[in-house]
């Protein structure tokens, strides 16, 4: 068997989260990866693609349709590779969620979203009810595609492979809607779904003034900084900072939320952290639920002691 | 401009599910059940664009049970114009809905649909791309705003590294993301109005579409519940933990 994985290499480089689709494809026997991208980034994308160990071949498509991560042109793609395979997989993120649906309708296969686990080549494990459900499915179309929850998945190597790369030629111009602009949030931080240690910050904040005292925490802890749903609609962080059902999913080895109650969409983004702590001031917030290590009080005063403490 | 919004009846968003003891499913007797919220924000979308003069109608449509009627009720009373509800014994699965949601868009000619991002109950985030790969539309997911410009529409969406704005030529399809509104709550007189809105009914068997499942559910569990930890005394016993228990930082 064969399974095609999407990479997503638009800036020229493989992100963790793409790596972590490899490694949950790699029981689905031999795997070919698709790196797309603009004419100014392709060659170093796949370059990149090609040291990763266990890739049979690197497959790419380039162009301005490519350029920005657009779905149409990508389902229109894989579509056309989709004989070559037996499944077809890309990590769940904003481009994978995108892009595979489309092309699965297109292929009339019904699209496995959020895998988990795999079992064998035709039952995968995802959740339902925002994690609170694990339901394990077989899936009857003859070709299966599956956006993976890359928490679930750690990521393979990036280096020691030397993969052969091939160019395919995209079908005809596929493009229908047109990138305009983007904004994108600058950090000098980790990624949420690469970062070791996470701290995050709810409604407690008070204001985008507030949550920066998260900043010197997250410095020295090397830490990605992530927020609760509220703290990002009441304009305190960027919509990108959001964990949760409906953001980001992540599992650090420690992640510190202050200030946030632990209502259940926030926890189906965290509860698989490996170490959770909970800063705060009620000490009835459900967050204590599955919180490893509590403090009770007010986090303007604990967070900073945890800094100065941390020397 | 026509503007279709497919709405969902789900499990409310405050209820805590739980596996039936058989596993098979999730227990929902007696379980509050309300319209999915990323519907309520594509319903509240729709109006504000009636209300800026861009759309001209609304129409709304739900593929389910009977009950489902109440849900499309709510949407009527938000100030929807209308209603489809296209009976089923369960609500199918993505590439279902959207086979069926073709249908209705080949019959009603909508310029626009938005649909919610991810129905909560099995989070798929799957039916607006398969429609509009269906239909061979533009798509723009994750929807934060939608604006109508000359030729079509600007649609900024949420991504991974922040956010970015596609334009899209008519007819196309927009799914709804959290931040781009908040929508009403229906006034009690409208809720009496709406009463009185047309609501059609059609059997899913008589459209022709073949609503066999793909995936079928080998077993349901719930996940190992994560035990709750102990509550330190200061800051200093954290450190600790951290450093000699936990070995984390
Ligand atoms: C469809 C849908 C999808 C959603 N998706 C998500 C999602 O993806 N992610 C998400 O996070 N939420 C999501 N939510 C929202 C979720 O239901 C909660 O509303 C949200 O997580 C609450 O955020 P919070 O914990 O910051 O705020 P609150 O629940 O208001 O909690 C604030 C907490 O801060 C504490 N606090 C206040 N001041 C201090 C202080 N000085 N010191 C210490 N503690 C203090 C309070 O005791 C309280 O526990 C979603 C909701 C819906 C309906
Ligand atoms: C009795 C029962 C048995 C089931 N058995 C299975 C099974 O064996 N295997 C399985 O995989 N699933 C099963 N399901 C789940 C069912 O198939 C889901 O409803 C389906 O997977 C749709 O996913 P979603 O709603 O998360 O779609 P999403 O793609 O997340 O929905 C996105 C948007 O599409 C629109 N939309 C979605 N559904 C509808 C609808 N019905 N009407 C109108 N608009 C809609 C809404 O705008 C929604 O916001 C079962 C459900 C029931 C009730």
């Amino acid at each position: 068997m064969t399974a095609l994985v999407l990479l997503d290499a638009e800036d020229g480089t493989i992100p963790q989260t793409s790596r972590s689709a490899i490694a949950a494809a790699t029981s689905l026997g031999d795997i070919d990866v698709l790196v797309t991208g603009g004419a100014d980034t392709i060659a170093a994308a796949a370059a990149s693609a090609a040291k990763i160990p266990g890739i049979r071949k690197v497959r790419t498509a380039s162009g301005e349709a490519f350029a920005h991560g657009l779905a149409e042109p990508l389902a229109a793609l894989l579509v056309a590779l989709a004989p070559d395979y037996d499944h077809i997989v890309a990590a769940a993120t904003a481009i994978g969620k995108s892009a595979l649906p489309r092309a699965a309708a297109l292929l009339d296969v019904q699209v496995i979203p959020d895998v988990m686990d795999i079992k064998d080549s035709e039952t995968f494990v995802r959740p339902i009810f925002a994690g609170n459900v694990l339901v394990t499915l077989h899936s009857s179309d003859a070709k299966k595609l599956l956006t993976i929850r890359t928490a679930s998945f750690d990521p393979v190597a990036a280096e020691g492979g030397t993969a052969p790369i091939e160019a395919v030629t995209p079908p005809d111009d596929q493009q229908k809607s047109r990138f305009v602009s983007a904004e994108h949030s600058s950090t000098e931080r980790p990624q949420l779904e690469a970062a070791r240690v996470i701290v995050s910050g709810g409604r407690g904040l008070q204001s985008a003034e507030g949550f920066k005292i998260l900043e010197p925490l997250a410095d020295r802890l090397g830490a990605a900084i992530g927020a609760s749903r509220v703290a990002v609609d009441s304009g305190f962080v960027p919509n990108d900072y959001q964990v949760g059902q409906t953001g980001k999913i992540v599992a650090p080895d420690l992640y510190i939320a202050c200030g946030i109650s632990g209502a259940i969409q926030h926890l189906a983004g965290m509860k698989d952290s490996k170490v959770i702590v909970a800063i705060n001031k009620d000490e009835e917030a459900p967050i204590f639920q599955v919180a490893d290590y509590g403090l009770v009080g007010d986090l303007f005063q604990i967070v900073p002691a945890l800094t100065a403490a941390l020397g | 401009m026509k503007i279709l919004v497919p709405i969902k009846r789900v499990v409310d968003y405050n209820v805590k599910v739980r596996v039936r003891r058989d596993g098979g499913g999730v227990e929902t007797a007696g379980v509050k059940m309300s319209m999915n919220p990323f519907d309520e924000i594509a319903v509240e979308e729709a109006l504000r664009l009636r209300e800026k003069g861009v759309a001209s109608e609304i129409l709304t449509v739900s593929i389910g049970v009977p009950q489902a009627a109440d849900t499309l009720r709510t949407a009527l009373a938000m100030g929807a114009d209308r209603a489809i509800l296209v009976q089923s014994e369960e609500s199918p699965e993505p590439l279902a809905v959207a086979k069926i949601l073709k249908i209705l868009v080949d019959r009603e000619k909508p310029d626009l649909v938005i649909l919610g991002k991810q129905a909560i109950d099995d989070d798929m985030n799957a039916t607006g791309q398969m429609l509009a790969g269906l239909l061979d539309w533009p798509q723009a997911t994750f929807a934060s705003r939608v604006e109508k410009t000359a030729d079509g529409l600007a649609v900024t969406r949420e991504i991974d590294g922040g956010s970015e704005t596609l334009s899209l030529a008519l007819p196309a399809i927009v799914t709804a993301d959290l931040r781009l509104n908040e929508p009403r709550y229906a006034a009690l007189p409208n809720i009496m109005k709406a009463r009185k809105k047309p609501l059609e009914t059609i059997a899913a068997a008589d459209l022709g579409v073949d609503l066999t499942r793909r995936l079928t559910i080998l077993s349901m569990a719930e996940p190992p519940a994560r035990k709750a930890g102990i509550k330190l005394g200061s800051v200093a016993e954290l450190v600790e933990k951290l450093r000699n228990e936990a070995k984390v930082i």
